[in-house]
């Protein structure tokens, strides 16, 4: 294989809060690691040190201070760090995908129909995409009567499950997860493992923060320390 | 100056020819001949004063001061009626102030000065048509802003009155404008033909003889040279038509002429007849004529 | 992504007199992005905005549109024939007054014939049927199709001036504050509306709001203005979770959650 689908280099990430009288929090330094095609590579560290913040930069939703992101993609590589934002949304369509703690939705749009929205950017016919998201929402144990509905109403769960949906129906070479499973009960969790596992066997390159050790153990190849990357904590 | 200084048939008072002085007159040409060489579009011209109110036809009254010539025969018609008092008043007013002579007849006129109606003998190359005009701007009731119509001319962006068109069709399920019906000249200009019955649309198209338009209060001139394409707007699927009538003229028998309807009595007794009298007289003479010579 | 943008803006300041519209604004638009302004009133955003829609000329700068044959224009030189040509094919406009983009006294079909019509349509059977067609798409009943924009709620007089505007197809659109003033259950149809449609067609569009959530659901990019400048811009959530401008910041801490 070629080398790391993305490979972070030299990362800091300070924020700098004027609405304290520009008081500034470093929250990392120097964050360097690599992820390869089919490999799974997960962020350890007490909570609070930053691990949703490096999901957040690979993904372009955080800004970086300093160093690289470097994503590999089928038109190049592209560092996420120093990107324009339509290079950035171009990754995201094409290579990037994010399943986050919080589903942030247009109201009103059924969740097959969400769901399938994710495939948009593969050129793939709406109908076949909709067949898919069918497909992907009812192997993540979700009752069939609740796909035509949006999912504002939904529970906890049932929305980290569309959310996961959402983040896994494309087939896009890198997937970002953080916490997928933090609101599932056993049987949805191993359904999620289950994907993540296939989802390796077929390349894709997985950054993920996981807070159940069962899951980590099931589906990490590498863990990464963050706390290595936490500058002095004289602040605290 | 030939024509100055005549004398307008009284002792007393003496006209210009053709009551307008010289100038006047010549400015008023000059706008003619800018009308005549954009056909449909509205020149501005400094209407003048005439002894008429607006709304009387001194739009027309100017126009055809202005191109009259000692030689010409005058008709006027109002409603294609040579006998109402806006007609009689006119046609008096040029003979007492041109000393021109005046007709009836729409063969032998060279002018003819008309207030909502195109005769129905056709014109022939040679005479001039001249039109009494209210309102010279076919956009005014769907944009009330001049500055806007004006721009709206110039850019040749007519879809709102196709927008006019589609809401008659819509409500009506036809066209349900039947007077002053816009129409497309030389396909470029969209002109207001005057209040004259739709039914007199396709005269107006390659007609051999001129016609002129004057709007007095609005002092706007404009013109459709002779043999000119003069199109009434429509759509592909609702093509332009003229009223048609089921009963002939109960006075002379034509048929394809524009009728009015005349309430003859309390009883609701009805007549239609035609509107052009003197079609009407010529019809009902000629047939005289024909029995004459038949007995 | 590569080519060229569809709109870009260099340099461009109005001046009312004394005051500041904008100043000095660079801004570009891809083909199929869709870009917010955001700040609060007086930022210079619908200034902005009104520039860049050619409405309002800019006192210094340039603003160019690249036509669909490939050529960048200056917007401001095209003849006025061109430009009005290009506003009722290639652009739309959607304001937060339906009155300024509807004819309030004609029917709802007429309302969406019309660019039709003006561009050249003279087939009353088609040009309904396309009224039709757009009246269903704008989810707003067939059947309402002869009554006027008068009898309409606010979210359906949008919905009319979406209508109205897309029926020609065209590439760049332009709003103002497009959801302002609607209830929120009523945003929110127009919000999915809005986002389906401009996934559907490709469409760029350039969006005012001072809502961030709006900015949010709709955007891709955001230019936060401030005093007549830009500030700040980036994409959209980045923007949002991780304002890096002071005003940014407050503008942010200042909604409940975008």
């Amino acid at each position: 294989m070629s080398g790391p689908r993305v490979a972070v280099e030299g990362v800091s990430k300070t924020f700098r809060m004027h609405l304290r009288g520009g008081l500034e929090l470093p929250v990392l330094r120097d964050v360097a690691f690599t992820v390869m095609p089919g490999e799974c590579v997960v962020l350890r560290g007490p909570s609070g040190t930053g691990k949703s913040s490096i999901l957040r930069m690979v993904y372009g939703n955080y800004a970086v201070d300093t160093g690289s992101i470097l994503v590999r993609s089928g038109r190049g590589t592209v560092d996420i760090a120093t990107a324009a934002p339509r290079d950035v949304l171009a990754l995201r369509r094409s290579t990037i995908s994010y399943v986050s703690q919080f589903l942030r939705v247009v109201p009103r749009v059924s969740t097959r129909e969400i769901v399938a929205a994710s495939l948009s950017g593969d050129g793939i016919e709406a109908a076949a995409a909709l067949d898919a998201a069918t497909d992907l929402l009812l192997r993540l144990n979700l009752s069939p009567n609740l796909l035509g509905l949006p999912p504002a109403t939904f529970s906890g769960g049932e929305q980290q499950r569309v959310n996961i949906a959402r983040g896994f129906i494309s087939s896009h070479p890198l997937l970002l997860l953080d916490e997928p499973t933090a609101s599932l009960d056993a049987r949805n969790r191993a359904a999620v493992v289950a994907l993540i596992k296939a989802k390796k066997a077929s390349g894709t390159a997985i950054l993920g923060v996981f807070h159940d050790d069962e899951v980590r153990e099931e589906v990490a190849d590498r863990d990464v320390d963050v706390t290595a990357f936490v500058p002095g904590r004289e602040a605290a | 100056m030939s024509e100055a200084g005549f004398d307008g048939g009284t002792a007393a008072i003496r006209y210009n020819f053709a009551y307008l002085d010289e100038q006047t007159k010549r400015s008023i040409r000059r706008a003619i001949l800018k009308a005549v060489a954009i056909p449909g579009y509205q020149v501005p011209f400094a209407s003048r004063e005439m002894p008429m109110p607006f709304g009387w036809g001194t739009g027309g009254v100017q126009v055809t001061a202005s191109v009259l010539g000692p030689d010409d025969v005058l008709k006027v018609i109002d409603q294609g009626a040579d006998d109402t008092t806006n007609a009689v008043a006119i046609r008096g007013f040029f003979a007492r102030t041109a000393g021109i002579a005046t007709t009836t007849r729409t063969a032998e006129a060279t002018i003819i000065q008309t207030r909502h109606r195109i005769p129905e003998e056709p014109l022939r190359a040679g005479q001039i048509l001249v039109y009494q005009v209210p309102i010279p701007e076919p956009l005014r009731f769907l944009e009330p802003r001049e500055t806007e119509t004006r721009r709206l001319h110039a850019l040749n962006e007519y879809g709102l009155l196709y927008v006019k068109l589609y809401e008659d069709i819509a409500k009506h399920g036809h066209v349900a404008t039947t007077y002053a019906y816009p129409v497309l000249v030389a396909g470029r200009y969209i002109m207001d033909p005057s209040p004259i019955p739709k039914f007199d649309n396709p005269k107006m198209d390659m007609s051999p003889a001129l016609q002129l338009f004057g709007a007095g209060r609005e002092r706007r001139i404009y013109a459709v040279p002779p043999y000119t394409p003069v199109r009434s707007l429509d759509f592909e699927d609702h093509p332009f038509r003229v009223q048609e009538f089921t009963e002939p003229c109960g006075l002379c028998g034509s048929r394809g002429v524009y009728l009015d309807e005349v309430v003859l009595d309390d009883r609701g007794g009805r007549l239609f007849m035609c509107s052009d009298t003197d079609h009407c007289e010529a019809v009902r003479a000629g047939k005289g004529a024909a029995a004459e010579a038949s007995w | 992504m590569t080519g060229e943008p569809l709109l870009a803006a260099t340099g461009v300041t109005r001046l009312y007199g004394d005051h500041i519209g904008c100043i000095d604004i660079d801004l570009a638009v891809w083909p199929g992005e869709v870009v917010a302004i955001v700040g609060e009133s007086g930022s210079g955003k619908t200034t902005l905005l009104k520039c860049l829609a050619a409405r309002l000329p800019p006192s210094s700068g340039t603003i160019t549109y690249r036509s669909r044959d490939g050529a960048a224009e200056d917007i401001y030189r095209l003849s006025e024939a061109a430009r009005r040509a290009l506003m009722r094919t290639d652009w739309g406009f959607v304001w937060q007054d339906a009155a300024e983009g509807l004819r309030m006294t004609v029917s709802a079909g007429a309302n969406v014939g019309e660019r039709l019509m003006a561009t050249g349509a003279r087939h009353y059977g088609r040009i309904r049927s396309a009224a039709v067609d757009w009246l269903e798409r704008v989810e707003i009943d067939a059947r309402r199709i002869d009554d006027d924009p008068r009898s309409f709620s606010g979210g359906m007089r949008q919905r009319l001036q979406i209508a109205r505007n897309l029926v020609t197809g065209p590439r760049l659109v332009f709003m103002d504050e497009p959801t302002g003033g609607l209830d929120v259950s009523v945003q929110a149809r127009l919000l999915d509306l809005l986002g389906t449609l401009v996934r559907e067609l490709g469409l760029a569009a350039i969006l005012v709001t001072h809502d961030l959530a709006v900015a949010r659901l709709l955007s891709d990019r955001i230019v936060v203005m401030k005093e007549g400048r830009i500030v700040e811009t980036g994409l959209t959530d980045r923007v949002l979770d991780d304002p890096s401008h002071p005003y940014s910041q407050l503008l942010v801490s200042s909604v409940l959650q975008a």
